[in-house]
């Protein structure tokens, strides 16, 4: 069991660290192992980097500072050699880091570059999505990444009870639809065709960060939108692809969408006024930010519903 | 009994650990009325006070207001008793009631009104998945949607839907019957063993062993007299499913024979 959530500012970019925050923490119940973000803001000439040099587990011990540091260097020294001119980079846990740079070059050849440094984990990539993710509930993960003045037009969020892959921030939603920019994707639910997908996508030349089957859903969407396909009909397509019961969210710079599976057997209730779209695997969590009775529906078996931003 | 170890550790009836047994005492009650505020409470406290007011105050009309999509709420209530929600509880809303009469003003999550024994639940909004799963008795009219798997293992009661109803909706049903005013998604009545589900709208698929029968003079009867006790108005036009009883489960084969059979 997980939770996701996901909202929508019709009227411009609102509080968005805060609000996804008390949507997931009245959904702890569904998963206290991890909680995650993706943040999309109005695209910026900048990209935005945010990677991990080492799991939140390994955190402290013998020579851990200087393996950082040596490994920060490293990403420095890599992003100087591919031709990005770092703007900012800081880092609110000792281990996830925050990056600006200037970059027009291949994205994929900028992650692959990063990642071949041991311990690397570029989580995203893009010119108005961030994804911040971490071991324990929203409001640990609140006040670990000062979450709280974040801004955006739009975002998703997950709070993740481990179920078949470990504990661990690689495993921890959103995913980032490597090497797509800008795009990521939360899912409630379980793949069983999982090992099928990942062989066939990792013959295409794609890599995976985790164990974890959710990851599938935002490479395999990221194929999709590489050849063209627009982001309801790839969202459509996989659900005949995937077997096994989920519910899913992605969003892009400029699109959100959820996908339901045949059996719904995961839930999804949504809201939708003039100014906003908020959607959770629980109506609790839209309660926590509506505050107010609201007429809500749940999404049928086999749904797909895409927004415009 | 409940009780208290060296350890401070309180166990209720069943054995299990009650961490804070005390009811809030915060209902307004009026002779036989009474008014809970969920706004400030736990589930836990929420469900403490309906039972406190309801068994020891002996009041027999509770209001909930602001009950906000908490989850459970109202489980557990064995007698007859008037419990009406301003507003929209969560998932498992109701389950294991024997008795209540239950009006739910908003929507309804997942999983409501789980083995229901007796009492009605009406509620003016939709509901999640699993509505009246292992229904045992009593009525639940549902003025919106239901979802998925709806009246799933279904073992006596009504259950009448005046909107649309998710896929797998029956499954399992073993006893009791469903209305479904609105429109049926796929696999109605699933490996149902028996009862009897009515569809007014259009059905995606029949389940498997879900089959159509004919309806004659008493389950009009029966559908006229449900309709008028909810006001819900005339019935539309139905149409009567059963179970056809040709799974392996109805013959009776040993299983070796059933192997020479097959």
């Amino acid at each position: 069991m997980c939770g996701i959530a996901g909202i929508i500012h019709r009227d411009g970019p609102s509080d968005m660290g805060a609000e996804l925050t008390r949507m997931l923490q009245s959904m702890k119940h569904r998963g206290p192992d991890s909680t995650g973000y993706a943040f999309y803001s109005e695209p910026d000439d900048l990209v935005t980097i945010r990677f991990m040099l080492a799991e939140p587990n390994e955190y402290g011990g013998f020579g851990f500072d200087e393996k950082i540091e040596r490994s920060r260097a490293e990403v420095e020294s890599r992003l100087a050699k591919i031709g990005a001119d770092l703007a900012t980079i800081h880092s609110d846990t000792g281990y996830a880091f925050r990056a600006k740079i200037r970059y027009d070059g291949d994205l994929k050849t900028l992650a692959d570059y990063l990642e071949d440094i041991p311990g690397c984990q570029v989580l995203s990539l893009g010119n108005s999505l961030e994804i911040v993710k971490d071991l324990g509930d929203a409001n640990s993960v609140l006040e670990q990444y000062n979450l709280g003045g974040i801004r955006g037009t739009h975002g998703i969020g997950h709070v993740r009870m481990a179920t078949e892959s470990d504990v661990d921030l690689a495993s921890a939603h959103p995913y980032w639809a490597y090497p797509f920019a800008d795009v990521a994707v939360v899912h409630n639910g379980q793949l069983t065709n999982y090992h099928t997908w990942r062989r066939r996508l990792e013959r295409a030349g794609h890599r995976f960060q985790s164990e974890c089957d959710s990851e599938i859903i935002a490479v395999y969407l990221a194929e999709k939108l590489e050849s063209g396909m627009d982001l309801n009909t790839a969202m459509k397509y996989s659900l005949d692809d995937f077997d096994g019961v989920f519910t899913y969210l992605v969003a892009t710079s400029d699109q959100l969408g959820i996908a339901k599976d045949e059996m719904a057997a995961k839930p999804l209730v949504l809201f939708e006024s003039d100014d906003l779209v908020v959607m959770a695997s629980e109506e609790i969590a839209i309660r926590a930010l509506v505050g107010r009775e609201v007429d809500t529906r749940d999404p049928y078996e086999r749904e797909v519903l895409t927004w415009q931003v | 009994m409940a009780g208290l170890t060296k350890s401070g550790v309180i166990y209720d009836a069943r054995g299990l650990v009650e961490p804070d047994p005390e009811p809030p005492m915060t209902a307004e009650i009026d002779g036989e009325k009474a008014v809970i505020d969920a706004t400030d409470l736990t589930t836990r406290k929420i469900n403490l006070e309906l039972k406190r007011i309801v068994y020891d105050e002996g009041v027999n009309e509770v209001t909930i207001v602001n009950p906000g999509s908490k989850h459970s709420l109202g489980v557990g209530i064995l007698k007859r008793c008037k419990i009406t929600f301003e507003g929209s509880p969560g998932w498992y809303a109701c389950g294991l009631i024997d008795g209540p009469e239950v009006q739910i003003n908003g929507r309804v999550g997942w999983s409501l009104a789980e083995n229901m024994m007796s009492g009605s639940v009406v509620v003016e909004g939709p509901a999640g998945s699993l509505t009246g799963a292992a229904l045992r008795g009593g009525d639940l009219v549902i003025k919106g949607n239901v979802g998925a798997r709806t009246g799933i293992d279904q073992k006596g009661g009504t259950i009448i839907t005046l909107g649309n109803a998710g896929i797998n909706t029956g499954f399992m049903m073993q006893r009791g019957h469903q209305i479904i005013c609105g429109d049926a998604n796929d696999g109605l009545g699933d490996s149902m063993y028996d009862g009897f589900i009515y569809v007014g709208g259009k059905i995606a698929s029949l389940g498997v062993d879900c089959v159509p029968a004919e309806m004659d003079d008493s389950d009009h009867e029966f559908i006229n007299r449900k309709f008028e006790i909810y006001g819900l108005g005339t019935p539309p036009e139905l149409k009567k499913f059963e179970c056809g009883k040709v799974l392996h489960n109805y013959d009776a084969l040993e299983p070796s024979e059933r192997k020479l059979v097959l």
